[in-house]
């Protein structure tokens, strides 16, 4: 075994703990704490898919900027109600039959599958980026406009502005 | 094997924030299951990307799959502030009526 496919399945492995970490953790800031291991493990498995544009939006986007929103909805919720971020659990059993019979169902197919040998891009990052720009440049735009009417949305959503219409 | 490991990986990402989305009783929880799940779609992106050959197109796939992820969480989010100050409450089942 290398280097390389110690250091993949370090991740793996890390990224799975902090996976069950996160069911079993009742603290809500301590889940998001683990969610955060879970996606800088991610980050780290696709730089060594040599997915490293992604991994680096990775690292930017969901642990710069969706776990802070998180952390940031937290603060705030408890800050209103007072009362500690005790998380209770319930339906345990038929949640845990649903996720067990769905894992296995995913396993069962799973062996088939036959990967070809890797036809890597030679320079990944720009050809990402000349994709980006010629053949979905259109889906890039109304993601730009899809974010600005989320962000005015969100804005106008948790504003105190009492709109009784 | 890489591969395999990764799309198994992707599985229980999977099973794991589908199991967070049924049992917890926060909404942040089960926006957070949720954030989960979107990962283990992306996992599977960049691990069958390999087979598509040259051009990456799971890759964009993936990135606009972030994209999205970030426009749900904000309005997620948004949506849950607002119903924590009418209803003082964290728990989904006790949010069962739509005008407030």
């Amino acid at each position: 075994m290398s280097f390389v496919d110690a250091i993949f399945l370090f991740f793996a492995g890390l990224s799975a703990m902090a996976a069950i970490a996160i069911v079993f953790s009742k603290n809500v800031f301590r889940s998001a704490l683990w969610l955060l291991v879970c996606l800088l493990s991610l980050a780290g498995l696709y730089v060594l898919s040599t997915a490293e544009f992604l991994a680096v939006a990775q690292i930017l986007i969901y642990a710069g900027g969706i776990l802070v929103i998180l952390l940031f909805g937290i603060m705030l919720t408890t800050r209103i109600s007072g009362k500690p971020l005790v998380v209770e659990h319930r339906h345990i059993l038929s949640g845990a039959l649903t996720a067990v019979a769905l894992f296995v169902l995913l396993s069962l197919y799973l062996p088939g599958l036959t990967v070809e040998k890797n036809m890597l891009s030679p320079e990944p990052v720009s050809t990402l980026g000349l994709q980006l720009f010629s053949q979905y440049s259109l889906v890039f735009e109304i993601a730009g406009v899809l974010l600005l009417v989320a962000l005015i949305g969100a804005a106008v959503i948790a504003s105190e502005l009492k709109s009784k219409t | 094997m890489p591969h395999l490991i990764l799309v198994y990986l992707a599985a229980f990402l999977f099973c794991t924030g589908l199991l967070i989305v049924v049992i917890k009783r926060n909404a942040i929880m089960v926006l957070l299951g949720i954030e989960l799940m979107f990962n283990a779609a992306n996992l599977n992106l960049v691990a069958f990307n390999r087979i598509n050959g040259p051009n990456l197109d799971g890759h964009i796939f993936a990135l606009f799959v972030i994209i999205i992820a970030v426009c749900e969480a904000a309005v997620g989010l948004a949506l849950i502030l607002r119903i924590y100050r009418y209803y003082q409450s964290s728990t989904p089942d006790q949010f069962s009526e739509l005008k407030g």
